[in-house]
């Protein structure tokens, strides 16, 4: 399994950049890896049925629990046999569709990195890996939706989904990190067996939270839906592989993965009723007021999701059986769907729905696509459709919860999903054609087969159901619930009341439709209510994050140099000052000295006044004497306490300060008159506050510190013994650190080269 | 003794601040130049003061005995004296050059310089 996705990922990276050179050959023989992993799959399914699972593992992070660790099961079979079949498809597809596009290169990498990051998503047996595969499948629908990047509404749409996707794993990798640190495991399997642990756990409300967060967000559901309409900005295979048939359906996945452990655990099933039933009235009743194709599709598709997440909800055996089947059902005709209208605009050069008529001579073939689609979506026997559709209703009647509510709502969207099917599917084709159509372009084979071949398959898995169910639904559903449903599917049933239930819905839904005449009306209407939507309150969330940073921002980072200074050093202040206020280690009871001499009193004196006089003289020649003042006196003050190599040095590099400063004087600007007392004032408090504290440090470490004894000592001993020189300073520089005293010339020397080529800078001035 | 001179140390580092905090080009030198004394001098402080008794072996001994002048700090304090030299002259130079090729000699004008080119 790590194979399979490792060579997706080395396929993406190898046609990333040689696919310009293979031309359309080469998009051709890309379409063979999803075949071949579709083939794969399908030969691990004998040891599949007979082991119930496949299991992989290599260690990779092993201290953080973190593997690649591989489970096949039944539901991830489901999941891996759509991506690679409905990937290939696709692939084949696009390869007509996208026929010389400039970037075909980049878009088959993209898709296929794509494929290997979602099969890494459903085989995942650890949750972090989970969480990698996760994100990724988010990072490469950003770049499809954006795809056609030199439009302004495709990169927003791109960022958008970005925003939301990306930010709801985010916040699912947190519950992760809860999950993991509760069980003790981040291993998917384990952690499902590891039973009341969380149940009792304290952080099961936050987990359980983080989860649907990230759910929702991925799967569009209300009121994270609106990311999905944005996204059919994308081409339309991309529409139909991520934003329909697959990566959308991961949050499915993740909720059906985990509800085994959640199911009837504090909020988990009433959550997922409530915002599954919302999400799906929501995305039904507006599907059939646009006018785009792809928007009526993307709509349906959130309705569909909702009816997932539903069905997770009741988390009854037959609602799993029931979640199962629709989403093979809903991606056979969803991407069939999709590919029609694809095809369609390829044809008239328009998706526009109020603009598309009569096509049916034109282009039989499609049509009968177009109603095999739309049948199944409507879920009229005998297509597979109608077996999704009847395990709803059973699993929606069997709930003692709500049981009638829930079976209304359920009819009621159903209502809208089939006339939405048929505005799709069928509207484009009949009527009178369409005399303001631009010129047709023909249609190729790699347009119409495929939706044709998912047609197909869902009529013929409709009218041998068993088949399905034995090798594919029943193995995904066990391992979730362990108890095995009591309904199965039948081509026939009876009139029961399920059946009735259902005729009546497809009566309604096309009823519907015949009377219902799409415009544009409708969906300008629509658009007026979109002050009050979640993503007005995203958009303004994030023009409030934008201004609120740019103005932090400009108040921080505003390029004067003193502000910065100023800033950094109150900011110390406040440090040492909060540090300060936990008390000092030292009594503070210090006898006022007596032990001074009248030579270092007058020293000091001396300073401190040249000091004044540097300060606020107004002359810079003053300022230049005051300072070589305050350094000779510091040379003094070596001299007083021992130290004469110090004093030596001072007395040249202080003269040598003085004697440049004033060669430079004459080049140098003279002091600026402008005067602010305000700055003053602030700048002195700043400034005395700081000094004050370094006082109140110095004489803290005076009283309390201690030299640590040894090192100097050690050097005193051997300055002679070993080194033998006299004067101990001067060995420890040239000898015992030697080396510290070579690097410490060289930067000198760096500095020498740096003034030294300033000064001899002639900068050719800048025009 | 020492309080007066960690006194005057505080008294170096609020000057050597409040210069550098001015928005005079020169007047930034002089702080740069009174807080690397400042800091060596503190240095200096903190490694303990001893009079008279500088770490020099003397003619007819072989090791350091009795009391003396700590040697280590004063090594430390000989190499940021020059250290600090190095960066005080090329700060001067700098600042100098910037003042020839661009005329700024407010520090708060500095910052428009970047955006123009």
């Amino acid at each position: 399994m790590l194979t399979a996705i490792v060579v997706c990922f080395t396929t993406a990276l190898i046609f990333a950049f040689a696919g310009k050179y293979l031309g359309q050959m080469g998009t051709y023989l890309i379409s063979l890896l999803p075949a071949g992993l579709f083939l794969y799959f399908l030969s691990l399914q004998s040891e599949l049925v007979s082991s119930g699972e496949i299991l992989l593992n290599y260690s990779w992070i092993e201290s953080l629990g973190i593997d690649l660790s591989f489970r096949l099961d039944g539901m991830a079979q489901i999941f891996a046999l759509l991506i690679c079949g409905i990937g290939f498809l696709v692939y084949i597809y696009a390869a007509e569709y996208l026929k010389n596009h400039r970037h075909i290169d980049r878009f088959y990498g993209y898709l296929t990195v794509f494929m290997g990051s979602m099969l890494g998503l459903v085989l995942s047996n650890n949750l972090i890996t989970l969480f990698i595969f996760w994100e990724l499948t988010s990072i490469t629908s950003f770049f499809l939706i954006g795809f056609n990047h030199r439009d302004l509404l495709a990169r927003k749409a791109a960022l958008t989904a970005l925003t939301l996707t990306g930010g709801g794993g985010l916040i699912m990798l947190v519950g992760f990190i809860m999950m993991g640190q509760v069980a003790g495991t981040y291993t998917i399997s384990e952690i499902l067996q590891s039973g009341d642990v969380f149940a009792d756990s304290i952080y099961l409300g936050l987990i359980i939270l983080a989860l649907l967060v990230g759910c929702f967000t991925k799967s569009a559901q209300f009121p994270f839906h609106f990311w999905l309409p944005d996204a059919m900005r994308a081409p339309t295979p991309i529409s139909t592989y991520l934003h329909s048939a697959t990566m959308v359906k991961a949050g499915v996945y993740l909720l059906a993965r985990f509800s085994p452990l959640f199911d009837g655990e504090l909020y988990w099933n009433e959550a997922l009723l409530l915002f599954g039933g919302i999400t799906m009235l929501y995305g039904a009743i507006n599907s059939i007021f646009k006018t785009d194709l792809k928007a009526i599709l993307a709509y349906t598709t959130i309705s569909a999701l909702g009816i997932m997440v539903l069905m997770i909800g009741i988390g009854s055996s037959t609602a799993i059986l029931a979640l199962l089947l629709f989403i093979v059902v809903h991606a056979l005709y969803k991407a069939g769907l999709f590919l029609l209208t694809g095809a369609l605009d390829h044809l008239t050069g328009t998706r526009e729905i109020t603009r598309l008529s009569g096509l049916r001579t034109k282009s039989g073939i499609l049509f009968v696509a177009g109603i095999l689609a739309a049948v199944s979506s409507a879920g009229i026997i005998p297509a597979l459709g109608y077996h999704g559709k009847h395990l709803i209703y059973a699993a929606a009647m069997e709930t003692d919860l709500l049981s009638f509510l829930i079976l209304s709502l359920i009819v009621a969207a159903n209502l809208f999903i089939i006339c939405a099917g048929f505005l799709v599917g069928i509207k484009p084709f009949t009527g009178r054609p369409n005399s303001g159509n631009a010129p047709l372009h023909p249609t190729s084979l790699l347009l119409w087969a495929p939706p044709l071949l998912l047609g197909v398959l869902g009529m013929v898995a409709g009218i041998f159901p068993s088949y399905l169910e034995a090798h594919l639904l029943i193995p995904a559903q066990t391992g979730i619930t362990s108890v095995e449903s009591t309904a199965h599917l039948h081509l026939w049933s009876g009139f029961d009341p399920v059946f009735w239930m259902s005729f009546f819905t497809v009566l309604g839904g096309v009823g519907l439709y015949l009377l219902f005449r799409p415009s544009h009306r409708y969906s300008n209407q629509l658009k007026s209510l979109e002050k009050i939507s979640s993503r007005y309150l995203l958009e303004q969330i994030i023009r409030g994050t934008k201004n609120f940073f740019y103005f932090i921002t400009h108040l921080l980072q505003n390029g004067y140099l003193r502000y910065y200074t100023a800033v950094i050093l109150t900011f110390l202040i406040f440090l040492i000052g909060l540090r300060m206020n936990l008390g000092f280690v030292s009594d503070h009871q210090m006898s006022f000295p007596v032990d001074f001499t009248f030579n270092e009193i007058a020293t000091v004196a001396i300073m401190v006044i040249s000091i004044f006089l540097a300060v606020f003289t107004s002359s810079r020649i003053v300022a230049v004497a005051s300072l070589g003042g305050v350094g000779m006196c510091i040379c003094l003050l070596f001299v007083y306490y021992s130290a004469p190599d110090l004093a030596m040095t001072q007395f040249t590099i202080d003269t040598l300060t003085v004697v440049l400063f004033v060669l430079l004087l004459k080049k140098l600007p003279t002091y600026l008159t402008k005067v602010d007392t305000g700055l003053n004032w602030r700048d002195l408090v700043i400034s005395c506050t700081f000094g004050a504290m370094i006082s109140v440090i110095a004489m803290e470490i005076l009283l309390t510190g201690s030299v640590v004894e040894g090192i100097s000592s050690y050097y005193a001993e051997n300055a002679y013994q070993l080194a033998k020189g006299k004067n101990v300073v001067n060995v420890i520089l040239v000898d015992f650190r030697g080396v510290d005293t070579l690097i410490e010339i060289t930067v000198l020397a760096v500095a020498g080269l740096g003034v030294f080529s300033l000064i001899r800078l002639h900068m050719s001035v800048d025009s | 003794m020492e309080i007066i001179l960690a006194v005057l140390i505080g008294f170096m580092y609020a000057a050597g601040i409040y210069l550098i905090l001015r928005r005079s080009l020169v007047k930034l030198i002089v702080g740069l130049i009174i807080l690397g004394n400042a800091v060596n001098l503190l240095l200096f402080l903190l490694g303990g003061i001893t009079k008279g008794q500088p770490p020099v072996i003397g003619d007819a001994e072989k090791l350091l005995a009795g009391v003396y002048a700590d040697p280590l700090p004063q090594a430390l304090i000989l190499t940021a004296i020059v250290i600090s030299f190095g960066l005080q002259a090329f700060a001067m130079v700098l600042l100098q050059r910037e003042y020839i090729q661009g005329g700024v000699e407010d520090l708060d004008n500095l910052k428009e310089e970047d955006e123009e080119k």
